[in-house]
């Protein structure tokens, strides 16, 4: 049993991982769809918590994951969870690497490079939609969200600034 | 203007673990700005140009940017030992920090305090991503890349709303924005 979560954890990220354009963070709709809908691993709200938890700890964001797969298999799954969503892509980030400035100028990766773009954006949109729906259940927190938007489009202000805020407002029972 | 850069340094396996392990560490909401600063301002491992045309290898590929970009860093300067040296500078800290938060979440989730924090974080945390795409979006714009909106939004659709796997929405989305691009750059 423990050993077929894990390879479930293994080879669905490890296959999310491929198709994750864009970064991590166009990657969260398709996780929420795994973990959430399909595996029933966690409810909308866990994968809301873990995603916040993500964001306040310190390092890229696809150690969303590692939370994910601890939640799921504990520190093996964890690890499984870390391993596949890196390690495929990693070993095509070495190899492509080594012949990438021969195709400095090639039309074709021009192409790749700006079709990708639209959709990453469309797919990180997508992300907010997903956790914004799992989240924001009230007007208090949808309030939270656009003031923090507002905020961060037109400061630079420190992400950690607005999430102590944000964390006090829910400590406070506001949201 | 970036300063010339001095005489190009290379990096002992040691000092790349060191250097993304700091990145990473101090990477609250993104670890590409400090990747920057440490190897183009600090350490003058890489110009500026250097600096990006690596970065946008690793925006090219799938996958997590900045651990792709830890590998394609580490490659240049160490073969496969500095790629697997930087990468698990990048990962093995927060992998640590993050696996120890989880062992807390799984043992005080229910607590009602706990979930109204990180319900607020969450809150905030989208609105932060929510500005981050907006921001992006606007060179799109800038560049005039007029079937650039109705490819982001069918994704948004597809893989938000409609819940579609994504797979299949890049599969028959991505091909169309490149063959789009292809023919009117």
């Amino acid at each position: 049993m423990e050993t077929n979560v894990l390879w479930t954890l293994a080879t669905r990220f490890a296959l999310l991982s491929l198709f994750a354009v864009g970064g991590a963070n166009a990657a969260i709709p398709e996780m929420h769809r795994l973990a959430v809908d399909i595996h029933h691993w966690m409810t909308d709200r866990q994968f809301a918590d873990m995603f916040a938890i993500a964001q306040i700890s310190p390092g890229p964001n696809v150690i969303i994951v590692t939370l994910i797969g601890y939640h799921v298999a504990g520190v093996a799954g964890a690890i499984a969870a870390t391993l596949a969503m890196t390690g495929p892509t990693c070993v095509m980030a070495f190899l492509v690497g080594r012949v990438w400035e021969r195709f400095k100028t090639a039309h074709w990766r021009v192409a790749i490079q700006v079709g990708l773009v639209p959709v990453s954006l469309g797919l990180m949109a997508a992300s907010a939609y997903v956790i914004a729906g799992a989240t924001d259940r009230n007007w208090m927190s949808a309030a939270v969200t656009l003031a923090t938007a507002v905020l961060a489009y037109f400061t630079r202000i420190n992400p950690l600034w607005t999430f102590a805020v944000a964390g006090a407002l829910g400590l406070s029972g506001w949201l | 203007m970036e300063e010339e850069s001095p005489a190009p340094k290379s990096p002992s396996l040691f000092e790349l673990f060191l250097a993304f392990s700091a990145c990473s560490l101090s990477g609250f909401g993104g670890v590409l700005p400090w990747a920057r600063r440490m190897i183009v301002e600090r350490k003058h491992w890489m110009t500026a140009d250097e600096f990006n045309e690596a970065f946008s290898l690793s925006q090219f590929l799938p996958g997590p940017n900045i651990v792709n970009f830890s590998v394609v860093f580490g490659a240049r300067f160490g073969g496969v030992a500095g790629a697997v040296v930087a990468l698990l500078g990048l990962m093995g800290p927060p992998f640590v920090i993050v696996t120890i938060l989880a062992v807390f979440y799984a043992q005080a989730g229910n607590d009602a305090v706990l979930g109204r924090i990180l319900a607020g974080i969450s809150a905030a945390a989208v609105g932060l991503l929510i500005a981050v795409v907006v921001k992006m979006c606007i060179p799109v714009f800038r560049r005039g890349l007029h079937w650039a909106p109705l490819i982001g939004i069918l994704a948004f659709v597809g893989v938000g709303p409609m819940h579609l796997p994504l797979q299949w929405v890049l599969l028959v989305l991505a091909p169309i924005a490149i063959a789009i691009a292809w023919v009117r750059p």
